[in-house]
């Protein structure tokens, strides 16, 4: 198991270090020159010539990659053009408002869809299971920023009784746990159908076991069955998946934070990018794949600790 | 999955023409099925059934542009008929969808299909750089490639294959390693068959099931990340009429003029919920047979 883990571990490094490179050459081989799309289309040749010089974009592309690097290992990731700040004072705070949405969603994500998912599946093509099933291919068949729309007009136009914005200032007088509610419905809308559809699918494979079936026939009341026998050989998939949804979480959650103007992570990239801002762009890619590949390792473990077929061999 | 009764016998037509007709004990597939099928129509004749130029402005409009008897789903900000927007924006993403899907398809069943005849150090390497390629987010990807070469269709389906594709490869890889130990690869290889024929007669008309399936949904998923980077701003340049470019356009005005974000949501939510029911209805039936 140690051998599995310093084996993964070897990977997320690889996989670091090939995504830095494909990042940094595709900042670094996009039509037009660097310093030009820094300064915009109305800089002079000499400003372009001297930003040139300052930032060394005139030497070899390999040293700047290595140089790059060592700044980033010493926590150094730049400064932004955009926002006017180095790129440390802004990128720690817009993760940790993602974070706090993400986990908000994530937190009644996986309680929500396990139940639904058991429900669904305990009695497969049962008129409870076919009402989930269809009910939950349809909310996540809606774009969020749809669902943002139709819930906003509703709850925001329509009823007044929510902010339509949830920029984290109470300046408008919602207080702001006001704020969350429709962001996190919205993301739990788009999700929740997904994961209940992978918790029925595991849950419909383990109830036609002969494990299952010998506990029915020995009388055993089926509640006890679902909850005993069944769940926990059932979740073992989706463990997995649920822990993979952290990261699809924290980057896709750009759409929500546009729609709301949440002050988020991925609201942050998107800007940067509009702005060609590279250095925030750098850092949060790298950021992203960082917390992507190692909700990956933390997958597998999770899936190890719950599988004891796979933690003895 | 039908492996051993398939063998492409003569008529694939009537093989689809079977699947159709098993579609109709599927409700959820035959409401999907007919979603589809009413965008398809809706784009098809576009030209016919949009009651105007969709890129017109009505100047004698502009201070009144809520649904109206003349404009039924009102007009947008620069006072173009959302109506004709609407209609011939299926035609955008039916056609840019189904193309990014289709060459993405090309890229990843050739690449699965590699992996896993082959075997050995084509499959080490691929899956190495499907392992890299699956772990940068896609919308981050996306907002990358799309704000440094500019939004257009092509650049629209370089990204999506760029991230659909090594999925793709994935899901054939796994398959084609399965059938690739059966009889019938056996027989063609001993008939002295080339790899190319085995790979692409033998094995991937009986991989069909999970990729039809797979399409649909996957149709349906880039229909929603169409409208995303539409809404982001990211899409297709204007005048193209874009249901998620039309909802980026409408948002800020969602106070005064909610028509402008409504229409083209339902629009996009209705098409994508079509494909993911049909996709429902084709997978009951493949789980039959």
């Amino acid at each position: 198991m140690l051998r599995f883990f310093a084996k993964r571990l070897l990977d997320l490094l690889i996989t670091m270090v090939a995504v830095s490179v494909i990042i940094f050459l595709l900042l670094e081989f996009t039509p037009g020159d660097v310093a030009q799309k820094i300064l915009g289309p109305f800089a002079t040749k000499e400003q372009v010539a001297i930003l040139t010089e300052e930032l060394g974009l005139n030497r070899p592309v390999w040293i700047r990659y290595f140089e790059w690097v060592g700044q980033l290992l010493t926590g150094d990731l730049g400064f932004s053009t955009t926002f006017k700040v180095p790129v440390n004072d802004i990128i720690w705070d817009r993760l940790g408002s993602t974070l706090r949405l993400a986990a908000i969603a994530f937190l009644i994500m996986v309680p929500l869809s396990t139940v639904l998912g058991v429900l669904a599946g305990m009695r497969e093509g049962g008129k409870l299971d076919r009402s989930i099933s269809v009910l939950s291919i349809a909310t996540t068949s809606i774009p969020e920023f749809a669902s943002g729309v139709f819930l906003a007009t509703i709850f925001v136009i329509l009823l007044g009784w929510l902010p339509g914005t949830s920029t984290l200032s109470t300046a408008g007088g919602w207080p702001i746990w006001t704020q969350y509610v429709l962001p996190v419905t919205v993301v739990l809308l788009y999700y929740v159908g997904y994961l209940v559809r992978m918790v029925r699918a595991s849950m419909v494979e383990v109830m036609t076991r002969p494990y299952i079936r010998t506990a029915i026939l020995k009388g055993l009341d089926f509640r006890a069955v679902i909850w005993k026998h069944a769940f926990r050989n059932a979740m073992i998939t989706p463990v997995t998946v649920f822990l993979l949804q952290i990261n699809f979480l924290i980057t896709s959650l750009v759409v929500v934070e546009i729609v709301f103007a949440y002050p988020g992570f991925g609201r942050m990239i998107l800007e940067a990018a509009l702005a060609k801002d590279y250095a925030v762009i750098e850092a949060g890619a790298l950021i992203a794949v960082f917390i992507a590949v190692s909700t990956q390792v933390v997958g597998d473990l999770g899936y190890m600790i719950l599988n004891p077929r796979i933690r003895f061999k | 999955m039908t492996a051993t009764t398939s063998k492409a016998s003569g008529s694939v037509l009537g093989a689809w023409f079977h699947r159709i007709s098993l579609l109709r004990e599927s409700p959820v597939g035959m409401v999907g099925a007919f979603i589809v099928v009413f965008w398809v129509v809706v784009a098809i004749f576009a030209p016919v059934l949009s009651p105007y130029d969709p890129n017109e402005t009505h100047y004698d409009m502009l201070a009144f542009l809520h649904p109206s008897s003349q404009h039924w789903f009102g007009l947008d900000s620069s006072g173009r008929d959302m109506l004709s927007r609407i209609i011939w924006g299926s035609r955008t993403v039916l056609i840019v969808a189904p193309l990014a899907v289709g060459v993405a398809y090309l890229v990843g069943c050739s690449l699965g299909l590699l992996a896993g005849y082959y075997i050995g150090w084509v499959d080490v390497l691929m899956s190495r750089i499907t392992n890299i390629i699956l772990s940068i987010p896609p919308i981050v990807l996306f907002i990358i490639i799309i704000t440094l070469f500019g939004p257009s269709v092509i650049n629209l389906i370089i990204a999506f294959t760029l991230i659909a594709a090594p999925q793709i490869a994935r899901l054939v890889r796994g398959i084609t390693l399965e059938l690739r130990e059966r009889d019938f690869v056996a027989a063609a290889k001993m008939r002295g068959e080339g790899s190319l024929y085995i790979m692409v007669v033998e094995i991937l008309p009986n991989a069909r099931g999970p990729l039809i399936v797979d399409l649909c949904l996957r149709t349906g998923y880039t229909i929603i990340q169409i409208g995303v980077l539409g809404f982001l701003g990211l899409g297709l340049p204007p005048p193209t009429p874009d249901w998620g470019g039309m909802v980026n356009q409408g948002y800020a005005q969602l106070f005064s003029y909610p028509h402008m974000s409504i229409f083209p949501c339902i629009a996009i939510s209705s098409l994508v919920i079509g494909f993911n029911f049909l996709a429902d209805g084709m997978r009951e039936i493949s789980l039959r047979d």
